[in-house]
């Protein structure tokens, strides 16, 4: 960690900015970790509570915006105090979008209402959210640590989700095909499963913030990708047989 | 204390792409002595043509004293000397055949408090002018016009020229020191916090000015504004207790500095 600023003040801006960050991850983990849970027992009661308390996480992202203007404005920061402004902007905007891919999860819990997928199908959906789970918490140890090491291994580790998300999409087609009547509901996981790849982006694009507010500069590698090309190409293939 | 038993200072030099830049002054190896207290530290800086150099740093730390000897200031003054080389186009400032009124001429200042002489507008440029050329009146007419012009004064001071330099606001003044500096036509010009004293708007109109004049000057100023630094310069050079610590690109000493110490002084983390 950097020393102290003359002006106490400022490091109390920087601190309290942080804290809301660390406080917004936390819910947005909650978030995620509950609209799992709500699909895995598809209970909606607890999906309701979710798209209920995404409100929480948008008024901290309001906060954390009108913190880091008004501290910009104050301080006119330099080095790395500008960059741990800009990377706690960032974080925001990306755990705030988190938050909604979670509540989205919740509405399709809420829709499934009567149907009941088989638990295999879920199993592999929960599984991908372990992962992203990991990889958010990671992450946020990596933001409040300021460890370049562990960001840089979230970000590496982006690769394995996409390839999960593949093998599911692969699954739900097949299962699809066995029978019209699993369209629907295979279709909400479907969805869910792309959300849960989705915040495994945001948790990489956290991965490449922290790169960023430690560094200085962006990650100049090309970011690793499980080939979605390749994924298609699986889904064309099942479809054809 | 004996030149040889001084190390030399480890400086940062951010790596920059200097192929497109000429040096109109490289200060090569530089020491300074008040009597026996060495207020600069081998320094090795250049100033590149037509760019703005910054010197920050915090008081004491020899920004101004390296200012003053880039136009021999320092030699109004006993005691005071200078080791090593200040070349200007390559050639040795610092040598004792030097004419210094001539230098003077080539590597103009301005202070931080506006200093205009108690005579009019119009002598106050015209004055310099004379000492180092002969003109016509018409002339001198078309040198003070375009000196006010360069320095944005033409329009405020146009129907006053007979007024004293003394009677305009401080902002105005500043600018009249500015005009006076290009009415010699000079190829370096040399700021010491030139907006210290000045409110915000005289100050934007100061810097206006600074990106103006760079494309026909090369540019030192001396700041403890940093975000002024951060504005108006193309480098700057960061000085602690006499020594250089780092040299570079501003966008990118102002982002990410190499050296702690700069990234403390910026960040306002010192001492």
């Amino acid at each position: 960690m950097t020393d102290a600023h003359t002006t106490k003040a400022f490091d109390s801006d920087l601190q309290e900015l942080a804290r809301m960050v660390a406080e917004m991850g936390g819910l947005a983990e909650k978030q995620v970790a509950d609209a799992v849970d709500a699909l895995a027992k598809r209970d909606t009661a607890l999906a309701q509570r979710i798209t209920q308390s995404d409100a929480v996480i948008d008024a901290l992202q309001s906060g954390i915006e009108e913190k880091a203007v008004l501290t910009i404005a104050r301080r006119q920061p330099l080095a790395i105090d500008l960059r741990e402004i800009v990377a706690a902007l960032r974080l925001a905007n990306d755990l705030e979008r988190i938050g909604d891919l979670a509540k989205n999860i919740a509405k399709r819990v809420i829709a499934l209402n009567a149907e009941f997928p088989p638990p295999k199908l879920i199993r592999g959906v929960e599984h991908m959210a372990d992962l992203v789970l990991g990889q958010m918490k990671a992450v946020l140890d990596a933001y409040a640590q300021r460890d370049l090491s562990k960001a840089m291994a979230v970000w590496r580790g982006d690769e394995e989700i996409d390839a999960m998300t593949t093998s599911v999409f692969r699954e739900l087609l097949t299962y699809m095909m066995e029978d019209p009547r699993n369209i629907t509901f295979c279709i909400h996981l479907l969805f869910c499963a792309k959300n849960i790849e989705r915040m495994g982006d945001h948790a990489t694009n956290i991965a490449e913030t922290v790169h960023y507010m430690i560094e200085g500069h962006p990650i100049t590698d090309k970011r690793p990708k499980g080939d979605d090309t390749t994924a298609f190409a699986t889904l064309r293939a099942a479809g054809d047989r | 204390m004996s030149i040889a038993a001084v190390t030399v200072p480890n400086v940062t030099h951010t790596a920059t792409d200097t192929s497109t830049l000429s040096e109109k002054v490289s200060v090569r190896n530089l020491d300074f002595f008040y009597g026996d207290f060495r207020a600069l530290k081998t320094i090795n800086v250049p100033l590149y043509a037509g760019k703005v150099t910054a010197f920050i740093g915090p008081s004491g730390c020899g920004k101004s004293t390296l200012l003053r000897v880039l136009n021999r200031m320092y030699d109004l003054y006993p005691n005071q000397r200078a080791t090593g080389e200040v070349l200007l186009d390559g050639e040795n400032l610092l040598s004792p055949s030097q004419d210094l009124n001539l230098l003077r001429a080539r590597v103009g200042m301005v202070f931080q408090k506006p200093t205009p002489f108690p005579m009019t507008i119009y002598e106050n440029i015209a004055f310099g002018i004379r000492l180092y050329e002969k003109l016509s009146k018409s002339e001198l007419d078309d040198r003070v016009k375009h000196a006010l012009d360069r320095a944005a004064l033409w329009n405020e001071v146009k129907d006053k020229l007979g007024a004293n330099g003394q009677s305009l606001s401080g902002g105005q003044q500043q600018r009249l020191c500015i005009a006076r500096t290009v009415a010699v036509r000079p190829e370096v010009i040399l700021f010491d916090e030139p907006c210290s004293a000045l409110d915000p708007i005289s100050t934007a109109k100061i810097e206006e000015l600074i990106d103006e004049l760079k494309d026909d000057y090369t540019i030192a100023i001396v700041t403890h504004n940093m975000q002024q630094a951060a504005r108006v310069s193309d480098f700057t050079a960061f000085m602690y207790l006499g020594e250089l610590v780092e040299f570079g690109q501003t966008s990118k000493i102002f982002t990410t500095p190499s050296d702690r110490r700069t990234q403390d002084y910026i960040t306002g983390r010192f001492g």
